[in-house]
Parts: C-alpha cells; structure tokens; sequence
C-alpha cells in the first residue's frame, strides 16, 4: 500500500455541481495497492460507503484497525494487488482529506459548516473522474463498490459509460427508498438536536456534537446488520451481571455494543460530513435523471454488470438489484446478478462472505478474458 | 491475466451438442434455464458466440458467474418480457419449455426478443412414455423423464406432434427439427413426423 495521496483538483476550471454552485479549487485525498500496468488497462476504482474512506487497506490513521475491505483486496484476493491497480478515494463532502464541510472557505476564511454545497453522488463520481484525468488512466477495468459505493458505481456506468469496462455494484440500489430515507432523517435529526452541534458552526465554538452523531451511527448500525445476526451475537444475554439492573444502564450487550459503535464511530468521522453524505445518498435517483425510466441510463451500454445482494440485506434488499438487472436488460447490457445467502445483513460486503468472493473474482476473470479477446481481435 | 479454468467442453450432453450445432458463429446468444452454463460455456469457447443466461436457481447462476459467464437469476415465464426486441440472434430454452406455467407465451416471447429460437424438450410420444401408459397405466419414468409425476417440476409436456401443431397455430415456421433417440444419435424429422414422435426421446427446434 503506497501513503496517503491528495491532489488538487478543478483549479484551472471549478467543478460545477449539480446544485448549481462551482466548487474549485478542491482537494481529494486517495490512496492506491497493487501497480499500474505499462498500458494502464488494470485500474480498479474501489468507492466507499457512507461512513467509509480511502483506508480500503489498513492500518486505519485514527483507528488503527484493519482496512474496511482488508478481506476483498490484496495479493491473491478478488480484488488482486498482484493483478490490478486499485485506487480509492475520500468522496466529495468527506472529512479524512478530501475537501468537505470541515475545510476553510476561502471566502469567509472559517470552516464551511453548513454553507458547503450539497453534493450528491453524481458530483463525487466528476471528482473522481477528474482524480483519474489527473493520474492519466483513461478508463477503469472495474469500478466497485458496496451500498454507497454501489451508488457511485452506477453513477460511472451511466456518466461515463466509455471509461468503465465492468461495473460490480454490491448491495446497492439505483435509487434511495423513503424507508432509507426516514433512517437517514433519524440520524441527522439527532446531530442537528446536539447542542454541541451549534447550527453546524461547532468548530468555532471548540464543541463536537459527538452525542448526536454517535446516536445516529447507533441507529444506522441497526440498519446495517440483521434480526438474525443480532440474535447470533447478542441474543438477549447481559453485559457484565448476571441480573435486570432495574435502571437504564447498559443491561444488555447489544445496547454496549452498539454504545461502543457511537462512541468509536465520532473519533473517526465528523458530523456535518454526516449531514452531507447522508444527503447525497437520499438524492440519489438514477431513473429520474433519464425521464424516469432506469434502462435509459444504460442504453447502448458496452460495460459488463455483475451485481451483488445478500439475502439478510434490508437496507438494500434483493428486489432493489433485481430492478437495476431488469433495466440493463431492457437495455440489452452484459448484466451479470449473484444473490448470496447470509444472515450478516447489509454488512456482508465488507465481511469474509467466501461464495461473494469466489464468484467476484470469476466474474473478474471472465472479464479480464473477455477484454483481452476483444483487444486482439481489434488489433 | 488468469485464464478461467477450462471446463470438460467437449464433453456436452448429446442433446445439447445438436443445440449447439444450430447455432452460427458469434452470435448474440441469450440460454434460459442455462444450469449451470455448460452450453454457454461451449458456445463463447467453439463458436466465439457473445453469451448470456438466466437460471431459474441461485446455485447454478452463482456457479456460472463465478465461471465468467453473464448470468441473472431470473424465471423464463416472468423474465423474458424485460428484454427488447430483437435483443438476440438466438434465444435457446433446452429442456425447459415443460416447466413453464404458459408455454405459448414463452414462445412468443422467444419470438419477439430474437430472431431464431432453439427449444428443446422431451418427447411424450416416445414409444417408452407409451408402453408405460399402455401396459402399467402409470406415468412413464424414462431417461428423459427421470422423476415421477409427484417430483417432477414438468407441468406441460408435449409431443413432437403437438409441438408442431403450436408452432403452425402461433405462426411460428419450424427451420430444422431434430429428434434424438435414446441412444444419443439424432435424426432430422422429416416428412415422417409420426416415426420421430415414436422413436425420439427428445426434440430440438430450430424456430424462426
């Protein structure tokens, strides 16, 4: 794993979002394994999800834990170092180096709080595309990703569908349900009632709403794991007694876990940073942007799909790929769709899932065959 | 770049080496009840075709995929409508068609999303299926009609006769007809439709 990396971005030309507001000069923060081919054609993008960041392999800085995908990328692994060239990067709006709610507004000389624009996914994938313009690879072997990751994934297929050979969306949807949305609302309604939160401008009162965010982690925790695997862990068993406290202490160890959860969660992440990528994922809603219907956003594609869901995922149930699968074949793509059988809920990409990472590194290799004849018969 | 472990291809199943056969070069080829992507596999690697799948279960999609092939989960009586017109050059349904809720609109569909269709089943108007019928008065359980009734996932069988009556009713033209005896070797059905309805075990039609 080389160190961490940042470039300066949209400095000759803002990046306009889709807000309207053009933001520039900016900086993304990124880091990349493995090593880039002579003719560039062994790029993976990797994107993280809502409360991920560049560290896909460890140490974490902060943590100093294993990277969120240590069990996916590596020598050997589906996601090879040994073969390919993965590159991954803080999303716009993030807060571990790439320009977010936390920087300086050059315009006001104090932290931008809650005047950052609102980002949404399509504007982190242009950052993207611009940090590969700036790396000079022309188009990407694979572009992957779980949950919001799978978000962004889409989002390269469908905005830059000439520079994305396969595409491997896991545990994702082409757009954001009401139901993820009202989890999202409960998780910003309980930063916003912090406090320490001061409209957004905490840092120029010295505060951090760290109660509030770390009651929203605790709640999303929830959303990320299943009955089943609560169940498994927990069941209804004690945390450090043998009897019912009478009192609202931590009785039970799921209720320490997921306090642990919060607590761990705010050292790492921050909470305006929260309120931005939150909201980018409930914006996010790929049929509306192509009149509402979701084949038009892959029409003529040339890309090769393989999606990925898991059966104990609620978050981002089976159906939800199912429709994207449906929509690439109404647009007659190379669409490839895996559900895998698991109790571990919508955190199972991130989990050694051994049928995920099989069938991930098949797909890979199929793939990488398929590029290679395509190339020789162009030749 | 590793190169997927190459499977037994040439070891395909006789029924479907006569499916292969119908089947030109570097076509678009969508197989549905794909299994576990023998045919496909043979297909991409002999004929360079650019291949497909659906399959009814998880199992066989997460075998063919982790092969390299394209493949969804997804069920010929519901799924077929997702694709557009004129989507492939060849649309195969081997030994699928029997399983179907509504074969005749199976067909159609095959029809509408591609310019030929391969559909292969198994023969009830075999002689065995007969006998059986005849002599036991019991549901024939053959080579090609492995399962008694109790298990069997087959809801609509049909002969090789009334399969071309279907075809006639729906317009479909009948290109090339194959039956395949029971020993493997395969006979073009020609004028003589009542011998194939009796000898042949299985059929493939090459629909267009």
């Amino acid at each position: 794993m080389d160190g961490q990396k940042s470039v300066r971005l949209g400095v000759k030309k803002p990046l306009r979002l889709d807000c309207g507001v053009e933001l520039g000069p900016f900086s993304v923060a990124y880091r990349t394994s493995g090593k880039l081919n002579k003719d560039k054609s062994n790029a993976i993008l990797v994107c993280h999800a809502l409360t991920g960041d560049q560290y896909f392999i460890g140490p974490h800085p902060t943590t100093g834990r294993p990277g969120w995908w240590e069990p996916m990328v590596g020598p050997g692994k589906p996601l090879d170092t040994d073969r390919f060239f993965i590159i991954c990067a803080n999303v716009l709006g993030g807060c571990i180096g790439t320009t977010g709610p936390t920087d300086i507004n050059a315009a006001t000389g104090k932290p931008y709080g809650l005047r950052f624009p609102v980002i949404t996914i399509a504007d982190m994938v242009r950052a993207q595309a611009l940090l590969l313009d700036e790396l000079g690879i022309s188009d990407l072997f694979c572009v992957t990703g779980g949950s919001m990751g799978g978000m962004q994934a889409l989002q390269w297929a469908a905005s830059y569908p000439e520079r994305v050979f396969s595409a491997v969306p896991i545990a994702t949807a082409a757009r954001h349900t009401a139901q993820n949305i009202a989890f999202h609302e409960v998780g910003r309604q309980a930063i916003m009632a912090d406090p320490d939160w001061h409209g957004g401008d905490y840092q120029q009162h010295g505060t951090r709403p760290v109660r509030g965010l770390a009651v929203a982690r605790m709640a999303a925790h929830i959303t990320y794991l299943s009955e089943a695997a609560l169940h498994r862990k927990f069941g209804r068993e004690l945390q450090d007694r043998k009897a019912l406290s009478y009192g609202f202490d931590a009785d039970f160890q799921v209720e320490s876990y997921l306090r642990h959860q919060g607590i761990t969660f705010v050292d790492r992440f921050d909470a305006n940073s929260y309120l931005y990528i939150t909201r980018a994922m409930d914006y996010f809603d790929l049929a509306a942007e192509h009149g509402g219907v979701l084949a038009n956003a892959f029409h003529g594609i040339r890309t090769r799909f393989c999606l990925f869901s898991f059966t104990s995922d609620w978050l981002f149930p089976t159906n939800e790929s199912k429709d994207i699968v449906r929509a690439l074949n109404a647009a007659a793509a190379d669409v490839s769709f895996v559900e895998i059988e698991t109790d571990k809920g919508h955190d199972a990409f991130l989990l050694d899932e051994p049928e995920f990472h099989a069938t991930l590194a098949g797909f890979l290799d199929g793939a990488a065959d398929h590029r290679g004849s395509s190339r020789s018969a162009t030749k | 770049m590793t190169k997927v472990a190459p499977r037994k291809s040439d070891s395909l199943r006789s029924d479907l080496k006569v499916v292969a056969d119908m089947v030109a070069t570097e076509a678009r080829v969508l197989d549905v009840g794909c299994g576990d992507g023998a045919l496909l596999d043979y297909l991409i690697r002999h004929r360079g075709v650019d291949g497909r799948g659906i399959e009814l279960s998880q199992a066989g999609v997460n075998a063919c995929v982790s092969q390299g092939l394209s493949v969804v989960q997804g069920d010929a009586d519901t799924d077929l409508g997702y694709y557009p017109e004129g989507a492939f050059d060849y649309v195969v349904l081997s030994q699928t068609l029997q399983a179907t809720h509504k074969p005749r609109s199976v067909l159609l569909e095959l029809q509408r999303i591609s310019r030929f269709a391969i559909v292969s089943f198994p023969n009830f108007g075999h002689w065995q299926c007969r006998w059986q019928l005849l002599r036991r008065g019991r549901m024939p359980v053959t080579d090609s009609l492995t399962e008694p009734w109790y298990e069997t996932a087959n809801i609509h069988l049909c002969t090789i006769t009334d399969f071309f009556a279907l075809c006639r009713d729906l317009g479909i033209s009948v290109d090339r007809a194959v039956a395949l005896r029971r020993d493997g070797s395969a006979k073009i059905v020609g004028n003589n439709v009542r011998i194939a309805n009796f000898f042949g075990a299985q059929a493939v039609f090459l629909l267009s």
